[in-house]
């Protein structure tokens, strides 16, 4: 089937299987920030906005994102980069392979979130596993790009 | 590997209904949020994205949420935080995340029947009905003890305002399944308590709640209450908690949320 959508701003006809998730159509247009882990609707990797909202790329069918807008982070690059310097500053990067997913989280919760506390925060991302370490170093980070004390 | 033969997105209920009734291969979808994991192939693929089916609404006497509302959207909406002490959005916000909660939908959760489901566990403690396309009005109680009939969900209904209520799990870790769940609601003295993920699917402690209805709500009786309802349902196990863990967690989760309603009512008084 076609799908008629826009990614990253660009109207696009794609030509896709019925039973084909985001996730892989992405990755063959040429989309590789967006990752595959676990697959399963489990770890956040995978994240991109669609109209705006965070998404699991890995469980959204591809069919459903006709006339509609999504994002990756190909589109955010200077916020992202900017969010990277606090996440630098803290000492918390890390290997890498979770942080488009886990930016693009991040970069969905400064436009929906005004001054959230810090519960607000882990919520907020309980849905973006890392593999590497643990979170605290992260977290001191988006606090710093959020302007949360 | 996952496949759709057909994927079709029709304009009205009525359309959408016939697909499904002529069609033995015909799924409705849902949100989608773990329709891969069957691995399974779907002949015709129903998609109700197109019916305007996404909204909560509060009229007179009731709560309406159309059947493709995120559960994101019933976690952050004003009237679902608002409304039955917040039960509906604090039910949902432990599910995985954020992001599979603003795609899975609630009417693919009830229609799921899922044994784990929270939502379905508060639904049923709220005495929730269900609009579905050709049988009408069923309470969920009913529909989740019926033999599944193919139809389509439209909207879930909460047929009251006054209820006050609350919600308790257990999980592994934060974004886990609950190896237990519970609910409780209350209005004009009537309670319903509700316990699910036992691993069966959630179910009313039909005694417990009697008990609860015809007595003072004073914590020698939630004592009672909640040990009526361990020993009135079933428990059993799976990967998750054993049988026994289950029923000695029971009292403890009903009497946390009987003890929320009871702060509730000092609160409001």
């Amino acid at each position: 089937m076609q799908v008629d959508t826009t990614i990253n701003g660009r109207k696009i006809l794609i030509e896709i299987n019925n039973g084909e998730f985001l996730l892989e159509t992405l990755r063959r247009y040429g989309y590789l920030s967006v990752k595959q882990g676990c697959d399963t609707s489990s770890c956040g990797l995978c994240t991109v906005w669609l109209d705006g909202k965070p998404v699991l790329s890995c469980s959204t069918l591809t069919a459903r994102i006709a006339g509609r807008e999504i994002t990756t982070i190909e589109a955010l690059q200077s916020e992202a980069e900017e969010f990277a310097q606090y996440l630098v500053a803290e000492g918390a990067e890390q290997c890498g392979f979770c942080a488009p997913g886990f930016t693009m989280t991040v970069l969905a919760m400064k436009r929906e979130l005004e001054n959230p506390t810090e519960d607000d925060i882990i919520h907020y991302l309980a849905g973006n596993l890392c593999r590497c370490s643990g979170y605290k170093g992260q977290l001191r980070g988006i606090k710093n790009y959020m302007g949360v004390k | 590997m996952f496949e759709i033969e057909e994927y079709i997105v029709p304009t009205t209920l009525e359309d959408a209904y016939q697909i499904l009734e002529n069609d033995s291969s015909a799924v409705v979808l849902g949100g989608c949020g773990y329709l891969k994991l069957a691995n399974r192939k779907i002949g015709t693929a129903i998609d109700l994205s197109a019916l305007n089916l996404d909204f909560i609404n509060e009229n007179d006497d009731t709560v309406e949420i159309g059947a493709m509302t995120s559960l994101r959207d019933l976690e952050t909406h004003l009237i679902t935080q608002s409304r039955y002490s917040g039960i509906l959005a604090s039910s949902i916000e432990s599910i995985v995340g954020i992001q599979l909660r603003n795609n899975v939908t609630i009417g693919g959760s009830v229609a799921g029947r899922y044994a784990f489901s929270d939502p379905i566990c508060a639904l049923l403690a709220l005495d929730a009905e269900l609009e579905l396309f050709s049988q009408g009005r069923v309470t969920l109680s009913n529909y989740l003890e019926d033999k599944q009939k193919k139809d389509i969900l439209v909207k879930v209904v909460i047929p009251y305002l006054d209820l006050r209520a609350a919600y308790q799990s257990v999980r592994r870790n934060s974004t886990d399944y609950p190896m237990l769940n519970c609910a409780v609601s209350e209005r004009e003295k009537k309670y319903r308590v509700v316990v699910g993920s036992r691993p069966a699917r959630a179910a009313l402690a039909k005694d417990a709640s009697e008990f609860l209805s015809t007595n003072v709500l004073n914590a020698n009786n939630i004592d009672k209450a909640a040990e009526i309802a361990a020993t009135e349902l079933n428990f059993g196990d799976n990967p998750r908690a054993s049988k026994e863990y289950r029923k000695a967690v029971c009292p403890v989760l009903i009497r946390r949320a009987l003890n929320e309603i009871v702060e509730g009512e000092k609160h409001a008084s």
